[in-house]
């Protein structure tokens, strides 16, 4: 194991290496653009107009800051679950509202980011990869506000359990292509993609989802991400004083989880634990990179990856399908390798439950992404004292799920 | 160092002559018709021999590699097997380069120093790697180079002058020009184009220069040998084999000369130009 760094926040390397994950493991034809994007994205990052041209979205498209909310009946019912296994706990939990955004999910933070960044490169057509649709939904979005060429690519089993977002996305303007190739989710989207850039390298602005693909993405996606920390670490000041005691978020690629640990990941009392997806069971198909994966190479950064003993990828399961990818961020395979984040993970049931459970009790109906964050805080929380604050994120909303979650429950009642 | 690859350009120079690069994907339609095919190809006209290392995400192929892949994963293809079809070939095969091609995950996974050993014992020559630029050398590119095998870097219409120093620093045995921006099996740029930039490419170096993408015909072959040191052909081989499957995409008792047909004439297609 790697000796602990000064701080866990001065990643990436400039060849984009957190320890030894990440890099820039792409085909020639794209390396000039990368670099291209590097140089670009310094400028912007560096260039006070483009930061307040940022702020302006966020405030009025965006609708940020998102709120930090107090859940009061879930804190409660979990007080009950502690009181009635003798431990009379149950931390205090708030709820980071990044379903409230406009387009339903975090997704847009980086969106929003990566087509103005498009835009002073001159791209005028974008291409974007979707598991669920949010983030083809958010990249729509954003193309039709400014009026870009937009195709997503979107394997077809995920055309067809997510078709409300595919519904959205054509509406926006976008041309949704359903990839048919590999097992036809997530992955294959991200392949085709790649093989629509290399051929339209020069007009064309592949705006990646997640903290995932080569340098400079990773460190882009999660920097555009970062006002979820940012925000939570201000709203909780103001609510209670001081810093949360401990962080929870999905991870599939995870850029939600990212966006809001980043900002915490120097402050040792913060807890901090990313959820992947346990599928069916962590023995059976999952989609738990970190847990059941190891070292590897693919989409164009070196990272936790779900493989069999030939290299050859394996194909991921999730309910959800936002969590359905067989890889993770290069930068979580970092944090996991230093011990600053605790990976957990939990099942399709786990999150259907836990998913139903928020509903009742809040009266918000999570994506079943950010399903999986709830299911394990329905775990620790009982396990914490009553002045533990808690924060979950709740990345996006669950509109998109209900015909797929009625489906199911549906099949049970009868 | 001088490997296999530079004595076959160095007698093809004498010829006057191009070198004509076949590929087809290692494992397709199984192990032991791959093999047959690959033993056909010097006898048929081919110079090099490139073969594919299937992958699950081939991310820079076309459907036509992409099936070819499947196939071969399907049929049990794995890195091991492969370096052992390249031992079985090299019992009767000692001239005609081989050049293993595919992706860094399953290398990577095989373990870079087990790898280099193995191959460089099983008889290949040289390693193309899509998905390693220049920048990450250190994994495996100068690695081969210590190993004895050549590393052959893939210059495309975005690598621009600027750029191309530092994809050819460790670049031997050939360049790899590919002549459009694109997946493998993509329209293939016009002749003219594709001289002009090997042209600039060999301002740069004095490795031979091949160019591959696009080239399904004869007629293209030689239009393409014409302007460069060597014309590379795939996906139409591929496409070739995959005609002479059976519907359940098993090798028929054709799919041998299928191949074997196709490479001689575009072999002679390759030999009819004359190099300038």
């Amino acid at each position: 194991m790697n000796s602990l760094p000064n701080s866990f926040r001065s990643g990436p390397d400039e060849r984009g290496h957190f320890g030894i994950f990440g890099g820039r493991f792409v085909a020639e034809t794209l390396m000039p653009l990368i670099l291209d994007l590097e140089k670009a994205y310094a400028e912007a990052r560096a260039d006070s107009a483009f930061q307040r041209e940022m702020a302006g979205y966020r405030k009025n498209y965006v609708g940020r800051p998102s709120p930090l909310y107090f859940a009061e009946r879930l804190t409660e019912h979990l007080r009950d679950i502690s009181a009635a296994s003798g431990r009379a706990g149950g931390a205090k939990i708030y709820l980071k509202r990044e379903e409230l955004n406009h387009t339903g999910s975090h997704k847009v933070n980086n969106v929003l980011g990566q087509i103005l960044v498009a835009r002073r490169m001159g791209k005028k057509r974008i291409i974007a990869e979707t598991g669920a649709g949010q983030h083809g939904v958010a990249t729509a979005t954003l193309c039709a506000r400014f009026g870009l060429d937009c195709v997503v690519y979107m394997g077809a089993v995920d055309v067809a359990r997510q078709e409300p977002n595919v519904i959205r996305m054509e509406m926006l303007g976008a041309k949704v292509v359903p990839v048919q190739s590999g097992t036809r989710t997530l992955k294959d989207a991200m392949n085709e993609a790649l093989r629509d850039w290399v051929t339209n390298v020069h007009n064309t602005f592949y705006c990646i989802g997640t903290v995932a693909g080569p340098h400079p993405y990773p460190m882009m996606v999660r920097d555009f991400q970062s006002v979820i920390g940012a925000e939570t670490r201000a709203q909780m000041q103001e609510a209670e004083g001081r810093l949360p005691d401990s962080l929870i978020a999905c991870i599939g690629g995870g850029s939600n989880a990212m966006g809001l640990f980043h900002p915490f990941l120097d402050d040792a009392s913060v807890e901090i634990f990313g959820v992947e997806a346990a599928g069916h069971g962590l023995d059976k198909l999952h989609a738990a990179s970190l847990t059941g994966g190891r070292p590897g190479v693919l989409h164009g950064n070196r990272t936790y990856l779900l493989m069999d003993d030939d290299g050859q990828i394996q194909d991921a399961h999730s309910i959800s399908a936002g969590l359905d990818y067989p890889g993770i961020g290069p930068e979580h395979s970092w944090l996991r390798e230093t011990g600053r984040v605790t990976y957990l993970s939990a099942t399709d049931e786990e999150a259907l439950a836990a998913f139903q459970l928020l509903s009742r009790l809040e009266g918000i109906i999570p994506a079943l992404e950010s399903a999986h964050a709830i299911a394990r805080v329905i775990e620790l929380a009982p396990q914490r004292s009553k002045d533990h604050l808690m924060v979950v994120n709740l990345s996006g909303r669950g509109d998109k799920d209900v015909p797929q979650v009625g489906e199911i429950l549906k099949g049970r009642k009868t | 160092m001088s490997t296999r690859i530079d004595t076959r350009f160095a007698e093809l120079r004498k010829q006057g002559r191009a070198a004509f690069v076949t590929f087809l994907m290692a494992g397709d339609p199984d192990p032991a018709t791959s093999l047959a095919i690959i033993q056909a190809l010097p006898e048929a006209g081919a110079d090099i021999i490139e073969i594919g290392m299937p992958f699950t995400d081939p991310m820079a192929d076309g459907p036509a590699v992409q099936a070819a892949g499947r196939r071969a994963l399907k049929a049990g293809m794995t890195v091991t097997k492969t370096l052992q079809m390249i031992r079985d070939f090299r019992q009767n095969e000692d001239a005609t380069p081989v050049v293993l091609m595919g992706y860094y995950n399953p290398i990577y996974i095989y373990g870079v120093e087990r790898f280099l050993v193995d191959a460089k014992a099983a008889g290949i020559d040289g390693l193309i790697v899509v998905d390693l630029p220049p920048e990450e050398d250190s994994e495996l590119c100068i690695p081969a180079m210590k190993a004895g095998l050549n590393f052959i870097r893939l210059a495309t219409p975005t690598t621009d002058d600027k750029r191309l120093p530092a994809v050819l620093a460790n670049t031997s045995g050939f360049v790899y020009y590919v002549s459009i921006t694109g997946i493998t099996g993509s329209a293939a740029a016009d002749s003219a184009a594709v001289g002009a930039a090997v042209g600039r490419i060999k301002r740069h170096t004095d490795l031979p220069v091949c160019v591959g993408f696009g080239i399904r015909t004869p007629e293209a072959a030689r239009g393409i040998a014409e302007g460069a040191d060597g014309a590379v052909v795939g996906s139409a081989l591929v496409d070739a084999l995959s005609g002479s499957l059976d519907t359940g995409g098993k090798a028929t008792a054709g799919t041998v000369n299928a191949v074997a047909g196709l490479v001689a004439s575009l072999a002679a297609g390759v030999r009819s130009a004359r190099a300038g």
